[in-house]
């Protein structure tokens, strides 16, 4: 085991992927001399030339779309795009491209293309830096979006991504890239189909990804101490959503609250509830809850900011509710 | 319109450095978070170019906009508020350094998404020429925004409604940590304005008497009715936000731009011409000192906007 960080991981991914497969080339803006808008990427210009780690300009539609072309061609680029909110920008390659270009080939063409990208809130970045558009691609037939919440996921999925012979999104939580823990030597590729129990609990099931496990754990832990044992599921995967992780937690506690950063309406949780309806309807002891972001922009002020994201206390007020305790 | 004089413009410059060297120090104090950008180095451009739009023109500009807003005339009490995310705030907090707006002086933001404002500016354009209004838009943005569509767009549709937009790119030598020349196969700016039929010229916008006298002709030109594009040369001596290492230029570079700072250019040009002296310079610095530090106390003592109403501004109140 060694002490690491969200970061380091991602970076350490990387590096392996640049080492073991020539086909393999990271582009995106700042990636190379700037080092990644993140840092993620800091030294890998360095060590495998500025080829390979390329710098691109302000074009997020332009190298999207050249990502797509180059999987195409043969190469295994990962894209980065410095976060989801520039990610509109080339919203139109992602899904108008590289989502169809299999089906409408007829099965000719894959597009095996890894893009990742910063998403999520917290810091104080107002309405255009703050989104959480995860759902936007999980809508979309034809992708793989995936959200690594944990150093073990962090160093492992991009290994499995670069496998796979269709795009894969993979979203970082900005509040998760200084997340510090200890991480096994030999860390590695990690399977991207499963949900996993972060936490098991037979009372009330937490169903959540990326950047709000953290919150959900410590209000796991604020249930415990008031006796209601929460299982916690990192769902990890959201297309495709492993349904029989989750169905089979909801079918043992009865209860079930979706913790989801991104706005209510229309959103990602809905779905996950839907499902949760759909198949486990009868199973259930109570209404299945959300716990999402308020529906504004995300301001600037902190108070504001945190008032508008999902919080601990809105978590167990919810787990309380479920088990009839709210 | 009056033409400012050369006192006044150093004294706007100043005003802008004094309050965004404030504004770092108060980053380090966590009165201010989020993203800052800073425009210290740059100042030239917006002392030349805002004096020569009139009240009714509009102003469209980037998240490095300080500058901009104050000398658009947006109290400095209000643009300190706003950093601080107080409801006295030029956007009543919501926005941020980065979004700072004031409609009654058409200070129209403040804008985030590079490039994403060009387009913007072009509509603001299209209704001012359809409803016969004389105005023009001025829109200001980096030079790493000419790489995206938008601004290619932004040029194409301007030129071809032949609407009254000025466009200023405020050319930094870089977006970011990526130097201009490693992201442009074609780094003469002017030459992708003209290549879409919108008149162009590039100026030193170190030089605020030159962005001044340019500002005023490229206006003229826009009021006439047609677009332009003005592209400043300048540099940013600080880095491009308060999270950057800068590891992607040298001190010497750094070093040799701050020999051409706009403020000491200008200053120095007073002097030899007899129009400045040691103690007018000392009158002008406390004067922007004392301004500034009349913003920070008005922000430091203004209210938070209460939690209750955060899901207001999202929809009109009123319904129409
Ligand atoms: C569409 C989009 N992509 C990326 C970013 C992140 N970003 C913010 S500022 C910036 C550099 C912009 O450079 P330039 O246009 O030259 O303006 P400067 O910051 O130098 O004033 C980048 C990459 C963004 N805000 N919007
Ligand atoms: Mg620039």
């Amino acid at each position: 085991m060694s002490r690491t960080t969200y970061r380091e991981a991602l970076r350490a991914a990387l590096a392996e992927a640049l080492e073991r497969d020539p086909r393999v080339i990271l582009m995106g803006e700042d990636v190379a001399a700037y080092g990644g808008a993140y840092a993620v990427s800091k030294g890998l210009a360095e060590r495998f030339g500025r080829d390979r780690v390329r710098d691109t300009p302000l074009s997020e539609g332009g190298f999207v779309g050249a990502g797509i072309g180059a999987a195409l061609g043969g190469l295994r680029p990962i894209v980065e795009i410095m976060t989801v909110n520039f990610s509109l920008l080339a919203l139109d390659q992602i899904i108008n491209n590289a989502a169809t270009a299999r089906h409408m080939s007829g099965g000719q063409l894959g597009v095996p293309v890894v893009i990742r990208m910063a998403t999520g809130a917290g810091r104080q970045l107002a309405a255009q830096h703050s989104h959480s558009l995860e759902g936007y691609y999980a809508h979309v037939p034809g992708l793989r979006v995936v959200a690594p919440a944990t150093l073990e996921d962090a160093r492992g999925m991009l290994a499995t991504a670069l496998r796979s012979p269709d795009p894969v999104i993979i979203f970082e939580h900005v509040g998760l890239y200084n997340l510090e823990g200890e991480l096994a030597d030999d860390a590695g590729a990690v399977d991207l189909d499963r949900a996993a129990v972060r936490r098991p609990g037979r009372d009330v099931t937490l169903i959540t990804s990326g950047g709000s496990l953290g919150k959900v754990l410590t209000a796991a832990e604020q249930l415990a101490a008031r006796d209601v044992e929460a299982e916690v599921i990192d769902l990890r995967t959201l297309r495709p959503l492993d349904d029989a992780t989750v169905m089979a937690s909801v079918r043992r506690t009865r209860r079930a609250v979706v913790i989801d950063e991104g706005w209510r309406t229309g959103g990602f949780a809905g779905e996950v509830v839907a499902r949760i309806a759909e198949q486990a309807f009868y199973e259930l002891d109570a209404p299945v809850a959300r716990v999402c972001s308020a529906e504004v922009p995300i301001p600037y002020p902190q108070h504001l900011e945190q008032a508008a994201l999902p919080q601990v206390e809105g978590v167990v007020r919810a787990a309380m509710q479920a088990v009839g305790r709210g | 319109m009056t033409t400012p004089s050369s006192q006044q413009r150093l004294r706007d410059m100043m005003l802008v450095r004094r309050f965004e060297e404030r504004c770092a120090e108060l980053y380090g104090a966590g009165k201010i978070r989020g993203f800052l950008h800073l425009y210290i180095g740059e100042e030239a451009v917006a002392a030349g170019l805002l004096p020569a739009l009139g009240p009714a023109d509009t102003v469209v500009a980037t998240y490095r906009e300080h500058g901009h807003a104050l000398l658009r005339g947006v109290p400095a009490r209000a643009v300190m508020a706003e950093m601080f995310g107080r409801v006295s705030g030029c956007s009543r907090g919501r926005g941020g350094s980065m979004h700072l707006f004031d409609a009654e002086r058409r200070m129209y933001g403040g804008w985030a998404i590079v490039a994403g404002h060009l387009p913007v500016a072009v509509g603001l354009a299209l209704a001012d020429r359809t409803l016969g209004r004389p105005q023009v838009t001025a829109c200001f943005f980096g030079d790493g925004a000419v790489a995206e569509g938008a601004f290619h767009e932004a040029m194409n549709l301007a030129a071809l409604w032949q609407l009254p937009v000025l466009f200023v790119c405020e050319n930094n030598l870089y977006a970011m940590g990526t130097a201009l020349e490693r992201y442009q196969a074609q780094p003469d700016l002017v030459l992708r304005a003209r290549g879409y039929g919108v008149d162009a010229a590039s100026v030193d916008g170190m030089d605020v008497e030159v962005v001044a006298a340019a500002a005023r002709d490229a206006v003229e030109r826009v009021r006439a009715g047609k677009p332009f594009l003005l592209e400043c040369r300048t540099y940013r001596f600080r880095a491009h936000s308060m999270f950057d290492a800068e590891l992607y230029r040298g001190s010497d570079e750094v070093a040799r731009w701050k020999q051409r700072d706009p403020i000491a250019l200008l200053a120095g040009r007073l002097r030899t011409r007899g129009q400045l002296d040691d103690a007018a310079l000392a009158a002008l610095e406390q004067d922007v000192a004392r301004e500034v530090e009349d913003a920070v106390s008005f922000a430091d003592a203004s209210a938070l906007e209460p939690i209750e109403e955060l899901t207001r501004h999202v929809m009109a109140e009123v319904a129409p």
